[in-house]
């Protein structure tokens, strides 16, 4: 088994690439290049994914509501949001006389660093990952923190009472949200014993979290997904944006390429926290096995790692976005209400479970 | 005894309108006693009436009974043109502020007692009143400057020695936290400016602005023939079309004793419910929308736009269509009329278990729908909340049952009642009612008697002088007509119960102690649309 | 000159080729290059299919804008689906329904909050010249008086289709747009009034 893991592992490519640099260059230059290889892909795989996946939601939601959506700009509607990028791009920014100006460019730029930081602790393959240490969960967590700064600066800065109010609003239901989302993953670390990424991801080759774990591992799921939706502002707890009669939300003064960067981060702040998902519960990039059957395993490890993390990650982008579209928005009491009343005490609960199955050997 | 003997008992110098409907005319020095005694068996206050008689203005107060269904009329008016002021009723029935204040704004008739004597539908810096007979019609060009809300108003109270004084009253004060909401709305209700005071979540008070879709048709229809009004009338509740129109053409065969045919009654009925579900239909859409559950939306237009082609291929329109006139219909039916509207029954009742899956079932929509916004029934009388929003309280208002007009005294069909009061119950009496409806076509739809669509009325409709009103159920409310007529071609004074200037009013009430959000669900099932309260 | 072209519809079914022909001939004169004519053309295709429009409805012809975004006629499949709701973030205002002279400063104002390059579509009967209103005392004959317009779409309302008739002028307008000199210019300073 452990040779066909191995068999799309990217390791080897890279470990090539960096010892023909070292023998032309000294090193610190060879890592100068490497990394600002690594950064331009990055910010490319962020802007194609963020064009992927708001195609997905057009069309997913279009599909869901009887109708077809993008259909002329290419075929199917596939150019439609270049087009929409490329306007973004060169609409005009408009400089508020009253806003206090270094904190109002300043804002998008936080929320796009939180999403950056975050979006590069995934593990897309064997080997090909970004940001690897052995505190990956905690760094996680600590980086989309960052992002409730950015909406609160958003607000605030804007000098504008509406969008104040509902900047507040949604940094009270983010800094909410990140306790049980935190407990939640908390609890995983637990079962798999180490908090960095790439050690979750291998500790899952014998079985996925979510089925080693069984209880504690799915209610750790749901509520994951739960606070997942609040933390992207998405789904039922939208109410950010869409608190319409009152605000336009935090970026209502937001114009061209800083509100483009809001728009975009919204989406992957959505990818990011299915991705994260996927590799917390659903094994990452490790293929589906089952313990015993030898000959299918192998079949299984066929299919490279990153289609399995890819389809992993875009089947709980799919989950998410029915949910949205199904139900209403719920209303900030609620929201609230569910967390502090709801959902910690069961993230609480849940932890404690955890530990003494695995205390106990009661977990597979 | 009669109505007669008994307002003569209170009011001994009364007198009686010789043509039109039954009107006491009684002088504003006994009017407040008159009032007072008819209260407590009138308490719905159905329109305040103001209207300039050249050489008076004066009001005309439309009453009825919540109980016996009865009605009667008043009428009262002041010689004084510079400063005209008659007793105010808003302490009587609480919806005579609202419509005290419209004719204030539109005639200047300030009333002794109102606590907030502002202008409603025009700005505040505008000068003069535009129902006046003698009002200038260039007097106030266009005006880009922004408009200065005040926050304090005026009011006139009768001092002990009997003169007037001009009181302030605080609307908000200096260290409130008002907000305002609209007129550039996300919603879809149109162009309604709030300013609320918040402490906190909790909204304390509302205070509507409206205007913004003013057009003055009122005014318009004094210079239009009766035949030229109904095409205003349309597009003053633009869901409630065919039923505004209805109202309209009732109001003036009736006071012309015009027979129409049978087969123009069937007709008129048809398509009234045809209208009424399409309203009903994009209230859900609305209110999922405001909600933000945005997949149910598409539900309600996908069946919305079967209708619309039903109607499409008779009247020729979508949305306006022109459709009734005095005397009957405009055009026969289309031949697959009766076809369609059959196959369309059949599949709006098999699919209405959708709507209620997706939205009605939902935790999340309970949870802001229940209990949320509660009106009583005393409560929806005084403010003069009419249609779903008062059947949701409990009080049975329906103008179809208990002063039935075309066929609604020939179907069976109930009238959908609930007791709670609150969002929910606004919005389940709006989906049963859809299903009254259907119940109502099904009964007609295989029935319809040959005959013409028209009868033949003479080129220049004149109406007869007097004072003619009428009433249909329309969409949202009670939807009324009051016509003052001279005799001639042209309507002297014809004015229109906005379904939902009332609904407006009830804000204050319903939303008292609420949180901003569920402010919104509050709008969304109150169910008004804003160019029927402008006008 | 370069014919704007729409997918699936010829030239010639549009009416009104003369004022584009002209808007034409006014750029020719000034001597546009090739290459900044191939980059106008690429920016102006980005620009025409993605129009997002300001939500703006007053009366009558907002439900059948609505009625425009829902199954039947799907305005998604243009690329017009996403309204939004501050007026920062719209390209184009469509005016549906009637302006009275309590709602014109409303309406001058959110033209002057939206950002550049901005287009203003007038819908229905009430906003070209008044409509059935023309003889009220409050209803502003026209918004060409207040902002400068577009295109416009007569009807009361219009249908469906002739809404689309509408977008498809304007998507035609803006794909003969100059980027470089003519919109889009940067000429105001930046501490200029921008509320």
């Amino acid at each position: 088994m452990e040779k066909f893991l191995d068999y799309y592992s990217l390791a080897p490519v890279f470990q090539w690439i960096h010892a023909l640099l070292c023998g032309v260059m000294p090193e610190a230059l060879a890592l100068c290049i490497e990394g600002l290889a690594v950064a331009v892909v990055i910010i490319l795989l962020y802007a194609i994914l963020a064009i992927v996946l708001i195609y997905m939601e057009r069309k997913v939601c279009a599909f869901f509501q009887l109708r077809y959506g993008p259909m002329r700009v290419g075929k199917w509607g596939l150019l439609q949001v270049f087009a929409d990028v490329l306007k973004i791009l060169i609409k005009e920014i408009i400089r508020l006389k009253n806003s206090d100006h270094f904190l109002f460019d300043l804002a998008p730029y936080l929320v796009i660093l939180a999403s950056i930081l975050t979006f590069s602790c995934l593990p897309w393959n064997n080997g090909a990952q970004i940001l690897d240490f052995n505190i990956g969960i905690f760094f996680i967590l600590a980086a989309s923190s960052i992002e409730v700064l950015g909406i609160l600066l958003a607000g605030w800065s804007s000098n504008n009472k509406y969008a104040l109010i509902g900047a507040m609003r949604s940094g009270a239901m983010m800094i909410s949200y990140e306790i049980s989302l935190g407990m939640a993953l908390i609890t995983m670390v637990v079962l798999s014993g180490t908090m960095s990424i790439s050690g979750i991801v291998e500790s899952q080759a014998n079985g996925w979290n979510l089925f080693k774990g069984h209880l504690p591992a799915c209610i750790a799921f749901l509520v994951y997904l739960i606070a997942g939706n609040a933390e992207a502002n998405r789904g039922p707890f939208d109410l950010a944006e869409a608190e319409q009669e009152l605000t336009a939300g935090y970026h209502t003064e937001y114009s061209g390429m800083h509100f483009g960067f809001f728009y975009l981060a919204e989406y992957l702040n959505l990818f990011i926290v299915s991705g994260i998902a996927a590799t917390v519960f659903l094994g990452g990039w490790m293929p589906l096995h089952v313990a015993g059957l030898s000959a299918f395993n192998g079949v299984m490890d066929l299919i490279p790692g990153f289609i399995w993390f890819f389809g992993k990650a875009f089947f709980i982008v799919f989950l998410l976005m029915w949910i949205k579209w199904t139900f209403p928005r719920l209303r900030i009491d609620q929201v609230l209400n569910l967390e502090w009343k709801y959902l910690i005490p069961i993230c609480l609960f849940n932890l404690l479970l955890m530990v003494v199955l695995k205390v106990f050997g009661l977990v597979f | 005894m009669s109505m007669k003997d008994l307002i003569l008992k209170i009011a001994p110098s009364a007198t009686f309108e010789e043509q039109g409907d039954f009107v006491a005319v009684v002088s504003k020095e006994e009017f407040r006693s008159l009032m007072e005694k008819l209260h407590a068996d009138y308490d719905y206050l159905r329109d305040v009436v103001g209207f300039d008689l050249v050489e008076s203005l004066g009001a005309l107060y439309y009453l009825e009974s919540s109980t016996t269904f009865e009605r009667v009329a008043v009428k009262t008016s002041t010689l004084d043109r510079e400063n005209p002021l008659l007793p105010s009723v808003c302490d009587l029935w609480k919806t005579a502020e609202i419509k005290e204040r419209e004719v204030y704004d539109l005639l200047g008739i300030r009333f002794i007692g109102n606590p907030d004597m502002r202008r409603i539908f025009l700005r505040e810096d505008w000068v003069g009143y535009p129902l006046r007979k003698d009002y200038d019609m260039d007097s106030n060009p266009l005006n880009m400057t922004n408009e200065q809300n005040a926050d304090t108003t005026t009011e006139v109270t009768l001092t002990a020695g009997g003169d007037f004084k001009e009181v302030q009253n605080q609307i908000f004060g200096k260290d409130d936290f008002v907000v305002n909401f609209g007129p550039q709305h996300p919603s879809t209700h149109g162009v309604l400016r709030m300013r609320v005071h918040l402490d906190g979540e909790e909204v304390k008070k509302v205070d509507p602005i409206c205007g913004y879709i003013h057009r003055g048709i009122e005014k318009m229809c004094e210079s239009l023939t009766y035949p030229q009004t109904l095409a205003l009338t349309d597009r003053m509740d633009y869901l409630s079309a065919n039923q505004n129109r209805h109202a309209v053409c009732l109001c003036v065969e009736q006071a012309m004793g015009l027979e129409i045919s049978e087969r123009a009654q069937y007709i008129r009925t048809i398509v009234d419910e045809l209208q009424r579900l399409n309203s009903h239909l994009l209230f859900f859409s609305c209110l999922v929308l405001d909600m933000g559950g945005l997949t149910p939306f598409f539900y309600g237009f996908r069946d919305r736009e079967m209708i619309l082609d039903i109607l499409e291929d008779t009247t020729g329109g979508r949305l306006i269509q022109n459709y009734y006139v005095i005397g009957g219909v405009q055009a026969d039916l289309h031949p697959d009329f009766q076809k369609k509207v059959k196959a369309f029954i059949v599949h709006f009742r098999g699919i209405l278990h959708e709507y209620h899956e997706i939205f009605t079932g939902n935790v999340i929509a309970r949870n802001r729908l229940i209990g949320i916004g509660k009106l009583t029934r005393e409560q929806t009388i005084a403010l003069g909340c009419t249609g779903g929003t008062g059947r949701a309280s409990g009080w049975a208002n329906d103008v179809r049952k208990h002063h039935p007009y075309a066929l609604y005294n020939k179907v069976e069909f109930k009238e959908i009642l609930h007791t709670e009061g609150d969002c929910y119950a606004r919005y389940m009496v709006r989906m049963e009612e859809m299903l009254e409806s259907m119940h109502i076509i099904e009964q007609l739809i295989d029935n319809i008697p040959e005959g013409e669509c028209k009868v033949k009325t003479k080129p220049i409709i004149k109406v007869p002088e007097g004072i003619y009103s009428a009433s249909v159920e329309a969409s949202r409310g009670e939807f009324g007509v009051f016509l003052v007529s001279d005799g001639g071609k042209n309507p002297a004074r014809l004015h229109f119960r906005s379904t939902g200037l009332p609904l407006v009013h009830a804000l204050d009430t319903a939303c008292a102690g609420s949180k901003i959000a569920d402010f919104i669900a509050i709008g969304a099932t109150l169910d008004y649309v804003i160019p029927d309260i402008d006008r | 000159m370069r014919e704007p072209t729409i997918k699936s519809i010829p030239y010639e079914e549009f009416t009104d080729n003369e004022y584009l022909e002209k808007m034409v001939a006014d750029l020719n004169e000034k001597g546009t290059n090739v290459i900044v004519s191939n980059l106008d053309a690429f920016i102006n295709w980005g620009r025409s299919n993605s129009l997002w429009s300001l939500t703006f409805g007053t009366s009558c012809c907002a439900i059948e804008f609505m009625a425009l975004g829902a199954a039947r006629y799907d305005m998604a499949r243009f690329g017009f689906e996403v309204t939004r709701n501050s007026p920062r973030q719209a390209d184009m205002i469509m005016v549906l329904g009637t302006i009275t002279h309590k709602m014109a400063p409303v309406l001058k104002r959110l033209y002057d909050q939206m950002a550049e390059p901005k287009y203003v579509i007038a819908i229905g009967g009430c906003t070209i010249s008044g409509g059935p209103f023309r003889s009220s005392y409050h209803v502003v004959m026209g918004i060409d008086e207040i902002i400068p317009v577009d295109v416009f779409v007569p009807g009361c309302p219009p249908r469906p289709e002739a809404f689309y008739y509408g977008m498809m002028q304007l998507q035609r307008k803006i794909k003969l747009e100059n980027f470089f000199g003519t919109v889009n210019r940067k000429e105001k300073e930046p501490e200029e009034d921008k509320e």
